[in-house]
C-alpha cells in the first residue's frame, strides 16, 4: 500500500479548558483563544515535519482546508502546498482537500491546483471536499446548495483542466463567459482526484463511477463504518462493470507509534482524547447545517455516528472502535496488515501530530514508522 | 367559532396546502420559520375575517420548488396565489419569515391588497440588534428565545416533537433566508411603495427578531403604526393572541 503522513496543522497550544466557558472549537470560539506568538512557530515545526516525511520516504505528504477552528490552522492549504512543493522532492502532496461548495469562483480553484501541479513537478493529488457542516456558517454560504455547488464546481474545474479553452461554461450556481486555464497541469488529463468524505451513499456511489474512478478516503470513522463503505465501492464498481482497485480506497486514522504498547497509550492518551474530545466538539446544529444533508440522513447520522462522538471518549473505547491505531511498531505494522486484508484499501493516511501532540513524540514516531512499520506494509494491498 | 378547512391548491404547477375558516373580507395570513399552526389568534382572527391560511411550498414536507430560492421568489408566488384565488381587498398579514414576505408582496404589487399587518417581520437587520440565530441554536435555545415566559417555553419543550417535520422546515427556511440571515439588504430602499395603511406589531421582549427592528420599517413605510405588546417575546401569536387580535381587530375596523 501506499503510505501518506497526514498534518491538520491544529493550534497545539488550545487552552482545553476552553470547554468549561465554551460549547466548540470551531466558528463561535473567540480567536483570542489563538496568541499570534504560537503562529510561526507552530506554522514552521508543521511544515518541518511534512518535510521530514518525505526526507523518511513516505509517498504522500497531505494537507487540508478548514475555517475558524483551533482544530487547524489551514484555511488556504495551498499555501502550505505551495511551501512544501519547494522544499519536498519526491513525495506526492494531496490537499485533501479544498472545499469546493465555499467558493463564488471555483475557477480559481483549477488555477492554483494546476499551478501546484506545475511547481511540484506533476506531484500534486486534488483533493475535493464539501466542507464539513460548521464551515457553512463560516462562510454564509447556503447549506441547502451544498451538494449541488459541489458537483457543479467539479465539473467546471474537470473542464478547465481538460477542455482547450476559452469556454463558456452556464450552470445554475457559476456563470463563467470565459475559462481559459493559464497554466495547464502538468498530470495529463489532470491531477489524480481524491475525495475524502464521511462516507454517504450518495459520494461513493458517485467517486466509484466507471467515468470517474475516484480514490474514496474515509476519514476518522468507526471501523465498522469504513468497511461497510469499502464495500459499497467495491459493490458499486462490480455493478458498473468493472473491479475497484485497492489504489481507489484509503483509509485515513489518526497513528502513533512508539518503544512499546505500554509507552504508546501512555504518550498518546491525553493527545487523541484532546482530539476527539475537545477539538472535534460541536453542537449538532453546527455540525448539521440544514439541507447539508437530506432530511432522512441527518436523522440517521444524530442516532448514530454522532452518538459516538457526543460522548466522552477514551483512548480504549477508541482503539475498540478502530478510531486510532496505535502501539510499539510490531502491534501497528500487524494493526494495519490486518486491516489492509480485511478492508482492502490502498493507500494508507496515517495522521501522525494529533492535537496537542508535542514535536519530539512527533517526529520519533514518524521515524519508527518510517524504519520499523512502513517497509512491511509497502507490499500489501498492491494490485 | 368555525374549525379550519384544509384543502390543496394548485398555484402555476405548485401544490399548496391551504387551511380556511370564518367568513368576510380575506385575511391571508403568512406563517413563520417554526411553520403552520392553527393558533388562538387564528380563531379569533376567524370570527371577524375568512382567515386563508395557507402552508409555503417546502414546509410540512411539501417539496420547495427547484427554482425558489428567496422570500423575494416565495412573494411573487403569493401575488400568483391571490390572483388564483381570485381574491381582492385582501388583509395581508403575516408573522416573522410571513411578515418579511408580507413585506416583499407590498413592494411588488398592493393592487389586491387592503391593508398590512406585519407581526415581528424579519427581512430588515439592523446591525446593533442581530436576529437571533436559529440555526446555531440548540432546540432548547431557540424555544426558549420565542417565549418572554419561560413556562411557556418549558410547556412547549416538553410536548413531543416531530424531528422529521422540524428538519424539513428548517431546510425551507435556509433555503430561502440563510445568507443574508433572514434578509434582504435591498427591502428597504422599496419600503415607500408600501400605500396601503400598515400595522406593526411586536414584542418588546423579542429575542429572535429584536425590537429594535420596528424603527427603520417605521421610518419608511409611509402610512404605519405600531402597537407594542409588553412582556412578549417573538412568538406573539402564542404568547399573546388576544392582545394581538385586538390590536389587528380594532386596526382592520379603521382600514378601508
Amino acid at each position: 500500500m501506499k503510505l501518506f503522513f497526514f498534518h491538520l496543522m491544529p493550534y497545539a497550544d488550545l487552552d482545553l479548558s476552553y470547554a468549561q466557558k465554551h460549547d466548540t472549537a470551531w466558528v463561535t470560539l473567540p480567536n483570542s483563544y489563538f496568541d499570534p506568538a504560537h503562529g510561526k512557530p507552530s506554522y514552521d515545526r508543521y511544515i518541518r515535519e511534512l518535510e521530514l516525511a518525505d526526507e523518511l520516504g513516505f509517498d504522500g505528504i497531505c494537507v487540508n482546508e478548514h475555517h475558524q477552528t483551533a482544530y487547524g490552522l489551514m484555511p488556504a492549504p495551498n499555501l502550505i502546498a505551495a511551501a512544501l512543493a519547494r522544499t519536498t522532492k519526491r513525495a506526492k502532496i494531496a490537499v485533501l482537500g479544498r472545499a469546493l461548495p465555499l467558493v463564488n469562483n471555483p475557477v480559481n480553484i483549477a488555477e492554483e491546483f494546476a499551478m501546484l501541479d506545475q511547481m511540484s513537478g506533476g506531484r500534486l493529488i486534488a483533493g475535493f471536499v464539501r466542507g464539513i457542516g460548521s464551515e457553512y456558517f463560516a462562510s454564509a454560504v447556503n447549506p441547502t446548495y451544498s451538494h449541488e455547488r459541489f458537483y457543479e464546481a467539479h465539473d467546471l474545474i474537470l473542464q478547465a483542466w481538460t477542455r482547450e479553452g476559452p469556454f463558456r461554461f452556464q450552470g445554475k450556481h457559476y456563470q463563467f463567459d470565459y475559462v481559459n486555464l493559464w497554466p495547464r497541469p502538468l498530470q495529463s488529463p489532470h491531477p489524480p482526484v481524491w475525495i475524502p468524505s464521511q462516507g454517504s451513499r450518495e459520494t461513493i456511489e458517485w467517486c466509484a463511477a466507471a467515468a470517474r474512478k475516484y480514490t474514496y478516503l474515509q476519514t476518522f470513522s468507526p471501523i465498522a463504518l469504513a468497511q461497510k463503505n469499502f464495500d459499497l465501492y467495491r459493490e458499486i464498481a462490480a455493478n458498473d462493470g468493472y473491479e475497484a482497485s485497492p489504489q481507489q480506497l484509503g483509509w485515513a486514522v489518526p497513528t502513533y507509534v512508539a518503544e512499546t504498547d505500554d509507552i504508546a497509550r501512555r504518550e498518546l492518551k491525553p493527545h487523541v482524547e484532546a482530539f476527539f474530545n475537545r477539538f472535534l466538539r460541536f453542537p449538532l446544529e453546527m455540525r448539521l447545517p440544514p439541507g447539508y444533508s437530506s432530511v432522512a440522513s441527518t436523522k440517521h447520522l444524530i442516532e448514530t455516528k454522532f452518538a459516538v462522538r457526543s460522548s466522552d471518549q477514551t483512548i480504549d473505547s477508541l482503539i475498540e472502535l478502530g478510531m486510532v491505531v496505535c502501539g510499539s511498531a510490531a502491534t501497528v505494522r500487524d494493526t494495519f496488515l490486518h486491516r489492509q486484508k480485511t478492508m482492502g484499501f490502498g493507500n494508507l493516511i496515517a495522521m501522525m501530530q494529533i492535537a496537542t501532540q508535542p514535536a519530539e513524540q512527533t517526529e520519533k514516531s514518524l521515524r519508527l514508522f518510517a524504519a520499523d512499520v512502513a517497509p512491511h506494509l509497502r507490499r500489501a494491498g498492491v494490485d | 367559532m368555525s374549525e379550519p378547512v384544509d384543502q390543496v391548491l394548485d398555484v402555476q404547477g405548485v401544490q399548496i396546502r391551504v387551511q380556511q375558516a370564518g367568513s368576510g373580507a380575506p385575511l391571508l395570513f403568512l406563517h413563520g420559520a417554526g411553520g403552520r399552526n392553527w393558533t388562538a389568534l387564528h380563531r379569533r382572527l376567524s370570527n371577524n375575517f375568512r382567515v386563508i391560511a395557507p402552508e409555503h411550498p417546502g414546509f410540512g414536507r411539501s417539496p420547495i420548488p427547484e427554482w425558489m430560492n428567496s422570500v423575494g421568489d416565495l412573494a411573487f408566488f403569493y401575488l400568483d396565489l391571490m390572483e388564483a384565488m381570485d381574491l381582492q381587498g385582501v388583509h395581508l398579514a403575516g408573522h416573522s419569515l410571513g411578515g418579511w414576505t408580507a413585506g416583499e408582496i407590498a413592494i411588488r404589487n398592493t393592487s389586491r391588497l387592503a391593508s398590512l399587518t406585519l407581526m415581528a417581520p424579519a427581512g430588515v437587520a439592523v446591525p446593533e440588534a442581530p436576529f437571533g440565530d436559529i440555526f446555531l441554536w440548540s432546540t432548547e435555545q431557540a424555544t426558549r428565545a420565542q417565549f418572554f415566559d419561560q413556562a411557556l417555553a418549558e410547556k412547549r419543550l416538553a410536548a413531543p416533537a416531530d424531528l422529521d417535520l422540524v428538519l424539513h422546515n428548517k431546510t425551507a427556511v435556509a433555503r430561502l433566508a440563510w445568507s443574508p440571515r433572514l434578509s434582504n439588504p435591498q427591502l428597504p430602499y422599496w419600503l415607500h411603495r408600501i400605500d396601503k395603511p400598515t400595522l406593526f406589531v411586536w414584542g418588546r421582549e423579542d429575542r429572535i427578531v429584536p425590537y429594535a427592528c420596528a424603527q427603520p420599517w417605521r421610518a419608511r413605510v409611509p402610512q404605519n403604526q405600531l402597537v407594542t405588546l409588553d412582556e412578549c417575546g417573538h412568538a406573539i401569536h402564542n404568547e399573546k393572541p388576544d392582545e394581538a387580535a385586538d390590536a389587528i381587530i380594532s386596526f382592520l375596523k379603521t382600514a378601508p
